[in-house]
């Protein structure tokens, strides 16, 4: 039931923010989802969509972060492997 | 696809794995709270990466293997009522309640259907008049939103044939009580993401400091557990007890504010009975006063139905991490996913029914 993965808004429907619907791109599925609760997504966004409802939308700038810790943690390993 | 692949490199997630190993010192017991964690888990093999010091404990967060059986047996009455359409999320359909489930009553001529959204069945009850439409709300914080939606708009369009049957379940409550439980082993936690994304972490931190437990808010890939045990190892291994979101790209700390004013609304705090835990108090979600004629229990008359839960199913010690799936005598012989004798057999998020899927062999 919780399986959410982040899809992509292609297109919004409706103005009124509680019955704002999408339809979201999940890797090539398409679904409909409501938007009501994520009244400043736009299309392009990526959002988490659970029971038909986008709870969130997706930070592209932390979603990087895992990456640029992992980078940083290879530096530090070669620094530790050069040795004084 | 854009945000998952990269979430599944396997370089990267043995080089977090890596630096695990490096920092792990001691002995940890770790529990990840949600079922699609433990999914990934036991499907990746996440917990063969790591240390052996490590133990990765399982915790209740399968909304549909702590659904109350008295719930699901309030389900099947219902379901079988001739002027009813029944209405769940498909996951629900095959988990037993004492005599029969969700298929099999329709099987057996029940107007039985499963929807993606509660919106559809608001949108059954609409099209539908002559017809009692019922759907059946389950879940955690994540899913409270999408029912309190469904009673919000029924309300506003006047639906008086539209009602749910609810058993919304709250995660922060949960951990208290597992962390009280004499019994309890867990030194910290992995937060479900998801959860967390509608109601933020705030209600984390006087738990944290409370049981002296490290919690991480924790998405659902392979390397967003890896980083989140590795933050957690990390206070672990440096003696401290704080809330951290590994989770970021969708979790803030104050989490959905819409989300939350509407389940406001809608719903209040009422105790609730888990499956295989017993009654934990203010733990659960039902309906609000204001919206109480949408209750189901109310308008078919089952308030006062209580069932008692068959003792030879060890779901319960699963769910408390107090046991492993194939600890238990009735593991894949007796209990399969075709016949399944607790819930956590049933969801594919449930431990046992991980467990039989990707670990067989090794068992
Ligand atoms: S294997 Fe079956 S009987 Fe045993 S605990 Fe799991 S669900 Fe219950």
């Amino acid at each position: 039931m919780c399986l959410a993965i982040p899809g992509k808004i292609e297109s919004i429907t409706g103005d009124d923010p509680l019955s704002r619907m999408g339809r979201i791109n999940f890797g090539g599925i398409v679904k409909e989802a409501s938007l009501a609760y994520v009244p400043e997504a736009k299309v392009g966004n990526y959002v988490i969509v659970h029971a038909g409802f986008a709870l969130s939308r997706v930070d592209e700038d932390e979603a990087q972060k895992v990456f640029e810790y992992l980078k940083q943690m290879e530096e530090l390993d070669d620094l530790k492997e050069a040795g004084p | 696809m854009k945000f998952l692949d990269e979430y599944r490199d396997g370089e990267l997630a043995h080089q977090l794995a890596r630096e695990i190993h490096r920092i792990t010192t001691r002995p940890w017991n770790i529990m990840e709270v949600c079922g699609g964690q433990t999914h990934a888990i036991v499907k990746f093999g996440i917990d063969e990466l790591l240390p052996k010091q490590i133990t990765l404990i399982h915790g209740p967060g399968c909304p549909v293997c702590v659904t109350p059986l008295e719930v699901i047996d309030k389900a099947l009455e219902i379901a079988a009522r001739p002027e009813v359409i029944f209405t769940s999320f498909g996951d629900m359909l095959r988990v037993p309640g004492s005599m029969t489930d969700l298929l099999s009553v329709k099987a057996s001529g029940g107007d039985v259907r499963i929807v993606y959204s509660p919106l559809d069945a608001v949108k059954l009850a609409e099209q539908n008049p002559s017809k009692e439409v019922v759907f059946l709300g389950v879940g955690f914080e994540t899913t409270a939103p999408a029912t309190g939606m469904a009673v919000f708009q029924a309300a506003q369009k006047g639906l008086k044939n539209f009602s749910m049957l609810i058993s919304h379940v709250l995660v922060p409550p949960a951990i208290e009580a597992l962390m009280s439980s004499p019994n309890c082993r867990v030194q910290a936690f992995l937060a479900a993401g998801h959860v967390c994304a509608v109601m933020g972490y705030e209600e984390y931190f006087p738990l944290a400091a409370k049981y002296r437990v490290p919690i991480v808010v924790t998405g659902f890939e392979p390397m967003d557990i890896l980083q989140g045990l590795l933050m957690t190892v990390q206070q672990l291994e440096s003696g401290r007890a704080e809330v951290e979101n590994q989770y970021s790209r969708a979790v803030r700390r104050e989490g959905n504010q819409p989300a939350q004013e509407l389940m406001r609304k809608v719903f209040k705090v009422v105790p609730r009975k888990w499956r295989g835990l017993g009654e934990i108090p203010q733990s659960g979600l039902g309906l609000s006063e204001a919206y109480s004629a949408f209750d189901a229990e109310k308008r078919f008359g089952l308030a006062d139905h209580h069932v008692e839960e068959p003792a030879e199913c060890i779901a319960g010690l699963v769910l408390q991490g107090l046991k492993k799936p194939h600890e238990c005598p009735a593991f894949g012989t007796r209990c399969t996913p075709e016949h399944p004798f607790g819930a956590t057999m049933v969801s594919s998020e449930g431990a046992c029914a991980a467990y039989y899927r990707y670990r067989r062999r090794s068992t």
